[in-house]
């Protein structure tokens, strides 16, 4: 009645562990994704309380630095997958330069983004500002819904990098390897996760006016 | 199963077995499911004291109100009381320590699917547990806005709001990974043979209970941590002064709390299925009824929110449709009280304290259920909502059905756990004083909120003063129930005759295996070729 064979049972024991990790971690994105939903809840209340303000407000945004950080998280979604499809094909060493290369490019995005909020926060306008409070509700709202998502999205991506930075070691180390690369897909996923949220964040923020 | 080989050879239980670590590192390191639901098992239980003690000083009060407890004073009881019980005790409750314990085994597993998230959540527990308890003793003073933490005022008091909101938040991600990792273990790591149907009912209870978890707590976590920005950078979206709207948080904080209450009753409902079964030598009724309805609860779970805010202002088209969603909760879980009484009927019953617990669960939370519908009225909410019978209603709920629930577990898997029989006689005692107690205490709020007696209050009219008496006496009579029950408890640990395989005679997994259970649980993995209730 009972089966006791051990080569069987790790085979299976690996296939198993596969596809676990890879359901926790989309149960995890999951439950990101509801995090985020919160927000983009209250986003939409606010944006259909105050409307006409939300369309002046978002043409302060500079759209030059949004577009540009558009194009830098779409391209380090696309070194993402390319260094876990070098991983599959044994390439190692070309597979960490490509987790590097995703990590600059968050470093990047991140740079954007403090010079950016430096700027607003020099010009007067950040949550319970003198100036920003005489500028009418729909635009405190609007600054501050901002401030918020777009910070913690950033927080995402700072997270995303040290898990990278992470991955690397673990490359590095051979724990990574062409048989066993669920953890480093994972990351990618993750990444991927982060760079969606982004797609949503930059019409709603930057393009509405 | 087992030849005599394997008997020679008995692995340790898994309180002996050797791991990496020694002393009490063997146990705060320890990936061992059985290890984690234990220590979850002492910090709950310990918890759970604390905000009993509590909540015994605020009934303190109410017998004469000053003489012992300032205003202020007060108003932190029943806000640290409420954040305690909930968040600390009743929350993480069954999954965390039982659930824990008995999940991998109940599927035949080893362990769930991530040791190390689990452990991971145990420690978050712990920390955000220590967070909210420091919160009272540092800073402006112990939080004093109820549970909810409703704003404006949760933004403007000088309380010491944010360190225990950023506790409450460390705690829902110790929920979320467990919910995670339940899931995940069910869906994976199921014994061969063991199908879904196949599964004990405590199994879809925690898998119900799970999605809940994953799916409502990230948005709880999101908006307290929005009142702690609010205090800080003063974001202004609960803020009217800033344009922002106070009801919208009453919405974003009950699309999770409601469900939130579907964590603590699901698992509760769960333990009592597998008790039913066992002592009444039946077959459980209606299996897949169960199952789906614990399904079905969880899912209405999702849409009744709006039941907590008909006095908050929403228009009457929402109102209505939230108190008829309301109303089809019940459906569901008539469907499991039907099916336990079904399974009860002609069978030959042991009347033992597991047994006791249960059957007083079904009648506390049927109370609870039946006055549930009272106030999902819309016309009666209007008169009731914020009166005591609130208060008695969710008491019933949470302490006559969660907690009773997990009292029961507690001593239907005491042996298992611990590998002691617990006095029986004093387990009897300690029910019935509880049971008497309980209902001394919350029944009396009944009838004071139908008089019109307002909840949280500090003082009252006289005309409420005898019934208060009354329910400050039920406080006692709980309370030295309770005592009686955690010395009998601890006393067995220490004294009690060693348990048996099986001493109730289960036909689950878990009884399947020695009391307590070697480290790896199942020396070979067992083969599943029936559903888990057999009795001829």
């Amino acid at each position: 009645m009972t089966r006791n064979n051990k080569a069987n049972d790790t085979a299976i024991a690996h296939h198993v562990n596969y596809a676990t990790a890879k359901m926790g971690m989309w149960i995890f994105l999951f439950t990101e994704l509801l995090f985020f939903g919160g927000m983009f809840l209250l986003y939409s209340v606010f944006r259909s309380k105050y409307a006409a303000e939300f369309h002046t407000s978002a043409d302060e945004l500079n759209i030059y630095f949004g577009t540009a950080n558009t194009v830098i998280l779409l391209t380090s979604s696309t070194t993402m997958a390319l260094s876990i499809a070098l991983v599959r094909k044994g390439e190692r060493r070309l597979s960490m330069l490509f987790q590097l290369l995703t990590i600059v490019l968050g470093l990047v995005f991140l740079g954007n983004k403090y010079i950016e909020w430096g700027a607003h926060i020099r010009a007067g306008i950040y949550p319970h500002s003198p100036g920003l409070d005489l500028m009418g509700r729909g635009k405190i709202i609007f600054f501050s819904l901002y401030y918020v998502m777009t910070g913690i999205h950033g927080l995402h991506v700072l997270v995303g990098i040290c898990v990278i930075l992470g991955m690397l070691f673990f490359t590095a180390k051979g724990i990574v390897h062409q048989g066993d690369f669920v953890k480093l897909e994972n990351t990618g996923l993750y990444w991927h996760f982060v760079d969606i949220i982004w797609i949503y964040l930059f019409p709603l923020f930057y393009l509405i006016t | 199963m087992t030849s005599a080989e394997d008997n020679a050879a008995a692995p340790p239980s898994f309180y002996h077995s050797k791991g990496k670590f020694r002393g009490i590192l063997s146990w705060v390191l320890s990936t061992d499911h059985k290890r984690i639901g234990i220590m979850y098992l002492l910090a709950i239980l310990t918890f759970f004291i604390v905000g009993v003690t509590l909540g015994i000083l605020m009934r303190l009060n109410l017998i004469a109100p000053g003489k012992f407890i300032s205003e202020r004073t007060y108003n932190s009881l029943f806000t640290v009381h409420g954040v305690i019980q909930i968040f600390l005790f009743i929350i993480p409750g069954i999954p965390a320590s039982l659930g824990n314990f008995f999940l991998p085994i109940l599927i035949g597993a080893k362990d769930v699917a991530f040791p190390r998230i689990n452990l991971m959540s145990w420690w978050f527990y712990m920390i955000g547990g220590v967070l909210v308890l420091m919160s009272v003793f540092i800073g402006g003073g112990a939080p004093d806005t109820g549970w909810t933490f409703y704003p404006p005022y949760s933004i403007r008091t000088t309380a010491n709001i944010s360190l225990a909101l950023f506790g409450v938040i460390i705690l829902g991600f110790s929920s979320i990974f467990t919910g995670l990792n339940f899931i995940t273990t069910i869906h994976q790591l199921r014994a061969p043979g063991m199908t879904f149907f196949r599964m004990p009912l405590f199994i879809w209870a925690l898998y119900a209970t799970a999605w809940t978890q994953a799916i409502a707590t990230p948005v709880l976590a999101l908006t307290l941590m929005l009142i702690i920005l609010e205090r800080f950078f003063a974001i202004g979206f609960f803020e009217p002064l800033l344009g922002g709207d106070p009801l919208l948080y009453e919405h974003m904080f009950w699309i999770y709390s409601h469900p939130a209450v579907y964590i603590m009753i699901l698992p509760a409902m769960g333990v009592v299925t597998e008790i039913f079964p066992v002592f009444s030598r039946r077959t459980i009724f209606g299996y897949r009824a169960i199952a789906f309805s614990s399904l079905a609860i969880a899912f209405f779970g999702y849409l009744v929110w709006g039941h907590h805010m008909f006095t908050s202002g929403m228009s009457d088209i929402s109102r209505i449709v939230f108190s008829l969603i309301t109303f089809m909760v019940a459906v569901p879980t008539g469907v499991k009280v039907f099916s336990w009484l079904s399974t009860l009927y002609k069978g030959s019953i042991r009347l033992d304290s597991p047994l006791l617990f249960s059957l007083s669960f079904i009648f506390l939370f049927s109370i609870a259920g039946l006055t549930g519908l009272t106030i999902g009225t819309l016309s009666l909410n209007l008169y009731l909502h914020g009166t005591y019978f609130i208060v008695g209603h969710f008491h019933y709920t949470m302490f006559g059905g969660a907690a009773f629930g997990f009292f029961a577990g507690i001593h239907y898997w005491f042996p298992k756990m611990t590998g002691r029989m617990f006095n029986e006689k004093a387990a009897k005692v300690a029910w019935a004083t509880m049971f008497i107690g309980f209902n001394v205490l919350y029944f009396t709020m009944f009838i004071l909120g139908l008089q019109g007696m307002p909840r949280r209050y500090f003082q009252y009219l006289p005309q409420f003063r005898t019934n208060h008496i009354i329910s400050t006496i039920g406080s006692w009579i709980l309370a030295a129930g309770l005592i009686i029950m955690f010395w009998n408890l601890i006393r067995a640990i220490f004294k009690g005759a060693k348990a048996p395989m099986n001493p109730w005679g289960g036909t689950t997994l878990e009884w399947q295996i020695p009391s307590p259970p070697p480290a790896e649980n199942f020396e070979t993995i067992p083969i599943i070729e029936h559903g888990p209730y057999k009795y001829d």
